[in-house]
């Protein structure tokens, strides 16, 4: 497919300018003219109308596909959000207005949104209060070590470091660092989990946090999280919770009646937001009541007649964290989805999620190794080592899928899994579907035995074969130049 | 697996070639098989004081980055800036041009936390069969 700048030609417009009828002013000094040319594309608005239709085409989202991407939770997204989150009373309101004298008054009912979703998110987690305006996951993380640095600063401890599973995604450590803390990194035993031994090594009066999902990124429930927390709470650290995975969990377990202090959710993944392609997400944090008074302006309150208002009076808050209240329509739409699903919905969605990866693993084991070999949470952990010895690598298996018309699962993560292929179906999945992907997977198993070439050609299928990422990564091309 | 008879190895899989009172630092073949092709490489700045055990670069590779650990602890002398050009260097070469950094070593006996090339080739075959 040509780019829309291999479209161009010179002089075609997609538009005409009305003929001017003043006078033409003086002509634009030099030194505001560009020396060299915009080089936009010259097209008709028929070539743009086209262009674009096409590569939209060429999209993959779970509207078309099945796509059990690990550890992403791509579940998908109810189109009655979007009705909501689109309506006049909402869509049209300006953010500038509850903090205007009297503006509060004619933005209640958003109001109460932030409000009551506050509440439906310390209820489903089991905190005291959240806040909604962390703007994307990883800025919830990042909120909320900056929540455990003000704790520990206000009762004058001295902290340095923040204790991180081998197994963590990637922006936990970054997070920690990022406020200011050392990592230290404990590894995974082998069952999969924590390794208390190096955990009680690693835990002393410096911890100022441990930060952990539960559960794991290899989508195993830790029985001993009781105990883990119970360790950090004796030497004054606090817990986080990573709510990457709280999909599994929903209605079971919670995070704050184990012992978590701080967690952050991402709406995308357990209340099926869109994710984020660019577009805006949210990360909301929980806290335990210790940790209340740290949380950033502005609050949502209710009077006591029964109005909702901006506070702003909170001296231990951390401050502002984002303009506004959050990005308000993703919150909205992930309120409508628990409301819709109400408390029964959710904890199905939690038990068709686990069941579902639980399928596919018990399908798909006798053909591909288990990282761990037990009954899994909302995701399994697969291993292509077996294919391996047929010079046949997790990689090969996803692009085979490609043209089979699946998106690949999560692969080469965790990072302490070989040849690591990450599968999550979530809730909404028939098992038809279910079906259907297996088979291609055992298909690809058998393959890399009979035929292992077949998979190191994958894709055939798609406008662009196998591309080479090594290539990409290290002679980045990004943008077409003339 | 090629394991060099002249280094030191952690088990991190970093390698050590002593020169003196100075120090030179790579990562091992094996090191760079697991990570496959790797694409990027931050290393440390000269005149960094770095600490045994504890990160002193990063290595991107098409499936992951990771951190790369103080052999010894030290100052940083000179990096290979080659690799800012060529991270394939690594790939194609860990032991001879793919090398890191030299460092002044800062304690000559925290040599003794290392391993030699039999153990690491044992440390590798024990790791494997997991």
């Amino acid at each position: 497919m040509q780019l829309i700048f291999e479209k161009s030609r010179v002089g075609r417009r997609g538009f005409q300018l009305p003929e001017t009828d003043v006078p033409e002013a003086f002509a634009l000094p030099d030194k505001y003219c560009r020396k060299i040319k915009a080089c936009l594309p010259e097209v008709s608005e028929l070539d743009v109308v086209r262009h674009f239709s096409n590569l939209s085409s060429r999209n993959f989202s779970v509207d078309t596909n099945f796509y059990p991407l690990g550890s992403c939770t791509m579940k998908y997204n109810p189109k009655f959000t979007e009705k909501i989150a689109v309506m006049p009373g909402f869509a049209d309101l300006h953010p500038l207005l509850p903090q205007l004298l009297g503006g509060g008054m004619l933005a209640q009912g958003a109001l109460e949104v932030l409000y009551h979703m506050e509440r439906l998110l310390s209820e489903i987690t089991g905190m005291a209060e959240f806040t909604v305006q962390p703007l994307a996951g990883a800025h919830g993380e990042l909120t909320g070590v900056m929540l455990i640095a003000a704790y520990h600063k206000n009762n004058s401890s001295l902290k340095k470091h923040i204790i991180i599973p081998d197994s963590s995604h990637g922006t936990n450590p970054a997070s920690a660092a990022i406020a200011g803390y050392d990592v230290v990194v404990v590894p995974t035993d082998k069952d999969g989990f924590l390794d208390m031994q190096a955990y009680k090594k690693a835990l002393n009066q410096e911890t100022a946090a441990v930060m952990l999902t539960c559960p794991d990124t290899l989508g195993l429930f830790n029985s001993k999280i009781k105990e883990i927390a119970d360790l950090a709470h004796s030497v004054g650290a606090l817990m986080y919770y990573d709510g990457a995975n709280l999909n599994a969990i929903l209605g079971k377990c919670r995070p704050g009646d184990i012992g978590f202090d701080v967690i952050h959710l991402n709406l995308h993944k357990t209340f099926a937001t869109p994710h984020g392609g660019g577009g805006p997400g949210a990360g909301p944090v929980g806290v335990c009541e210790k940790l209340v008074d740290f949380l950033p302006v502005s609050r949502v309150i209710r009077r006591i007649d029964g109005t909702f208002a901006l506070d702003y009076r909170r001296h231990k808050s951390i401050g502002y964290i984002a303009p506004f209240y959050g990005n308000f329509a993703v919150i909205l739409k992930a309120y409508s989805y628990i409301l819709m699903l109400g408390k029964s919905g959710l904890i199905e969605a939690s038990e068709n999620a686990v069941l579902s990866a639980n399928y596919c693993l018990a399908r798909l084991k006798d053909y591909y190794k288990p990282a761990y070999d037990k009954i899994c949470m909302h995701e399994c952990v697969l291993s292509a080592s077996r294919q391996l010895e047929q010079g046949v690598r997790a990689l090969d298996i996803a692009k085979y899928l490609i043209d089979k018309g699946f998106h690949p699962p999560t692969i080469y993560f965790p990072l302490i899994v070989k040849e690591a292929i990450m599968i999550e179906p979530t809730e909404t999945e028939s098992k038809e579907t279910l079906d259907v992907f297996i088979d291609v997977m055992i298909e690809a198993a058998l393959l890399a035995k009979t035929n292992p070439s077949a998979l190191h050609l994958a894709p055939l299928t798609m406008p662009i074969g196998r591309l080479d990422e090594t290539k990409a990564a290290r002679e980045p091309n990004l943008r077409w130049q003339p | 697996m090629l394991i060099p008879d002249n280094l030191f190895y952690t088990k991190d899989h970093e390698w050590v070639k002593i020169d003196g009172d100075n120090a030179i630092i790579g990562i091992t073949d094996f090191a760079q098989s697991l990570l496959g092709d790797v694409t990027f490489i931050d290393l440390p700045k000269i005149g960094l004081i770095i600490k045994q055990t504890k990160p002193c670069a990063t290595v991107e590779s098409v499936k992951a980055a990771s951190d790369v650990y103080a052999p010894l602890s030290g100052e940083v002398l000179k990096t290979n800036n080659e690799l800012t050009s060529h991270p394939e260097l690594v790939n194609k070469s860990p032991y001879e041009s793919g090398w890191f950094a030299v460092i002044k070593m800062a304690d000559e006996t925290e040599k003794n936390l290392l391993m030699a090339p039999a153990q690491y080739k044992a440390y590798i075959e024990s790791s494997q069969k997991k």
